[in-house]
């Protein structure tokens, strides 16, 4: 229903939205790798004065079995004060959360009692397949024409993935998003620039190369994604397209600046053929077209081919695998996470070609299994992975686990799910909160987080 | 009440929604960091929306001469208590076509769309269709009599709306700022939907 004024928790532009009370609960994805019992979206206690801190306080289950619950996010935010479309008379109160496996897409209503989440919609995958044309459901994000979800597959699970339209209201499937995708065939994130009407999205490969997990032929033959695609966002055309190179594969998680005025991003690359390493890169305006230019790169660890699993032994190396990033609202430290060495390194990006680290810590990884002050084994396996800030940039969310099918190719004797948090430094530098140690419930795995009120990659702005 | 003053009422009281143009042109002042970025986008903010008023206008004038007044005063009621239901339900449901890239021609065209969408020229019909009968001797609708009060009309109510658009943006632009908008954005949508009713319902009763 439409509101009289509009939702709190919108800002009109990030240094507003910095400013914004700081979060008590934090929504967790958590899936079962076993397919067996029903995934959950878990309600985490995040308010340090509560007496259930860093505790799970509530949950709430899907309908079915294997979904797989991937990149959730809100029904609607800040981009709803934007003057080209301005609708904010709406509640940022429903979580839209898709299936990769299922393709199945669930509305999750978090309002009558935020801890007590409650499903109010199931879209099935033959209706999304039927509408749309896509499965594989992977990153939602609330935008000026409504919720975008986009997918990895087709209708039949093979290429092209693309984005589709979600009503905000009703939550009707509205259709495929692109009018002209040009030669874009393969998706995993999507962003934009709403500043510079433009949409960004990124690659990995189509279900049959990840769904029963890597497959390394197609790895090491350079077929999974190694391109970003840019778009007209109103006209909904390809403009662009930009590869990376042979030589780096999978580019995940798209982070373009907040600030609606500053045409430029950053982008993760997993891996590189050449020498393990993974790599940030950071796109930006040149003229009338985008470029993009590779400002970091992190390189691999020597390692024991003992302590390696089978997929790494050949290689006596672990690879830093950065598997997600975030950027502060402020725009000015990036966070990126290794699940293969167990790194969360901080950068300052004020200068987004200049990056200086500024903090790191560890926590499991491949070999090194460090552990947490509030941990009880000693030795904790997965790695950094999914990783939220909070809006006022002091706080940092982090989970473990990257997908059920990949998991045990890297840490084969399977995850113990774990929720941790960092403190940041005031210019920079981040430190663990020892108080915060989630140790996952067995039978689940914790992936994507999203903060209360929204969070550094939940909403997009119109004003600087 | 002068049928003058109303049209100048409602030319201020469209042009204070944030949905007709004063805030996509902080915005672009915003951006391009330009003051005059911002005083450039009233000129097509005005002018779509004036167009969209014109060819309401149009309209009416044009079924004034066909159809007997009281005929159309009905027939007009409905479709503004039509419109009225289409935009409660449909009103932000639609494609967003300009962006914060758009030049001074795709900005006319928004305005023409969102005064279009909102119903801006059918709030009107009350006030054109009277002026435009007591222009002409014998209380009929003629083509020579109503063509100049129905630009006087246009030409009122436009240049209401553009300065409530000027003075607000100009205000919010240089010393408001923005975070107002958080609290004092009340829906205008549900008070533009009761209004289209009332003027629905004024014609027709």
């Amino acid at each position: 229903m439409a509101t009289w004024k509009p939702d709190p928790s919108f800002y009109p532009s990030p240094r507003m939205a910095a400013k914004a009370p700081i979060e008590k609960l934090a929504y967790v994805a958590a899936f079962d790798p076993d397919r067996k019992k029903p995934d959950a979206i878990a309600v985490v206690d995040v308010d340090p004065k509560s007496a259930t801190y860093a505790e799970i306080v509530g949950q709430v289950e899907m309908p079915n079995t294997g979904d797989e619950l991937h990149h959730f996010g809100w029904n609607a935010c800040s981009s709803c004060l934007c003057p080209n479309a301005p609708h904010p008379h709406v509640e940022r109160r429903y979580l839209v959360v898709p299936g990769l496996r299922s393709s199945r897409l669930h509305i999750i209503d978090t309002k009558p009692d935020p801890k007590n989440p409650k499903i109010v919609k199931v879209i099935e995958p033959e209706e999304i397949a039927e509408k749309a044309g896509y499965s594989r459901l992977h990153t939602i994000h609330c935008g000026p024409e409504g919720i975008y979800v986009n997918a990895l597959g087709n209708g039949e699970g093979k290429a092209p993935g693309g984005i589709f339209l979600l009503d905000h209201d009703n939550f009707e499937v509205l259709g495929q998003w692109e009018m002209d995708r040009g030669p874009q065939k393969l998706a995993y994130d999507f962003w934009w620039h709403l500043g510079h009407d433009t949409m960004v999205t990124s690659e990995w490969g189509t279900p049959d190369t990840f769904e029963n997990g890597l497959v390394p032929e197609v790895l090491l033959g350079s077929k999974y994604g190694r391109r970003i695609h840019f778009w007209d966002l109103h006209k909904r055309k390809h403009l662009q397209e930009i590869d990376l190179g042979e030589e780096h594969q999978l580019v995940f998680e798209l982070r373009p600046a907040h600030d609606p005025t500053k045409a430029y991003g950053f982008v993760g690359c997993v891996i590189s053929l050449k020498d393990l390493s993974a790599s940030i890169w950071t796109w930006y305006r040149d003229g009338s077209k985008w470029a993009i230019k590779k400002v970091i790169e992190i390189p691999a660890e020597p390692a024991d081919p003992d302590r390696l699993p089978p997929i790494l032994k050949g290689f006596k190396a672990v690879p830093p695998l950065v598997t997600d990033i975030d950027l502060s609202m402020d725009d000015r430290f990036l966070y990126v996470s290794c699940w293969g060495t167990g790194d969360m390194i901080q950068y300052d990006v004020t200068d987004p070609f200049k990056p200086k680290e500024t903090g790191r810590v560890r926590i499991g990884g491949i070999v090194s299994r460090a552990t947490h002050p509030g941990a009880r084994n000693g030795a904790l396996n997965g790695g950094p992975q999914m990783v939220e800030v909070s809006r006022d940039g002091k706080r940092v969310y982090f989970t473990n686990s990257l997908y059920g099918a990949i998991d045990p190719q890297f840490y084969p004797e399977g995850i113990d799910g774990w929720m941790v948090k960092l403190d940041v430094g005031d210019n920079g530098g981040i430190d663990f909160d020892e108080r915060f140690f989630v140790d996952w419930p067995k039978g689940h795995r914790p992936h994507q987080v999203r903060l209360e009120g929204g969070d550094c990659s939940s909403d997009s702005y119109c004003y600087p | 009440m002068s049928p003058w003053l109303v049209l100048a009422g409602l030319g201020a009281f469209h042009g204070i929604n944030p949905a007709m143009g004063w805030l996509f042109a902080v915005a672009l002042g915003l951006h391009r960091d330009s003051r005059s970025a911002l005083w450039l986008s009233l000129i097509p903010i005005a002018a779509g929306h004036a167009v969209s008023i014109a060819l309401v206008a149009a309209a009416i004038v044009f079924l004034g001469l066909v159809v007997e007044p009281q005929l159309l005063e009905r027939v007009a009621g409905i479709f503004l208590i039509a419109w009225a239901a289409y935009y409660a339900v449909y009103g932000h449901r639609h494609r967003v076509r300009i962006g914060m890239t758009t030049g001074l021609a795709g900005l006319g065209l928004w305005s023409f769309l969102m005064a279009t969408g909102h119903g801006a020229g059918l709030m009107l019909v009350p006030v054109i269709i009277p002026l435009c009968l007591s222009a002409s001797p014998a209380g009929e609708l003629t083509a020579s009599g109503s063509l100049p009060v129905a630009l006087a009309a246009i030409g009122v109510h436009t240049g209401a709306l553009l300065a409530t658009t000027a003075l607000v943006a100009g205000v919010v632009y240089e010393w408001a700022g923005l975070a107002f908008l958080r609290q004092g954005w009340i829906n205008m949508d549900m008070i533009w939907v009761a209004a289209l009713l009332a003027t629905g319902l004024i014609l027709i009763l």
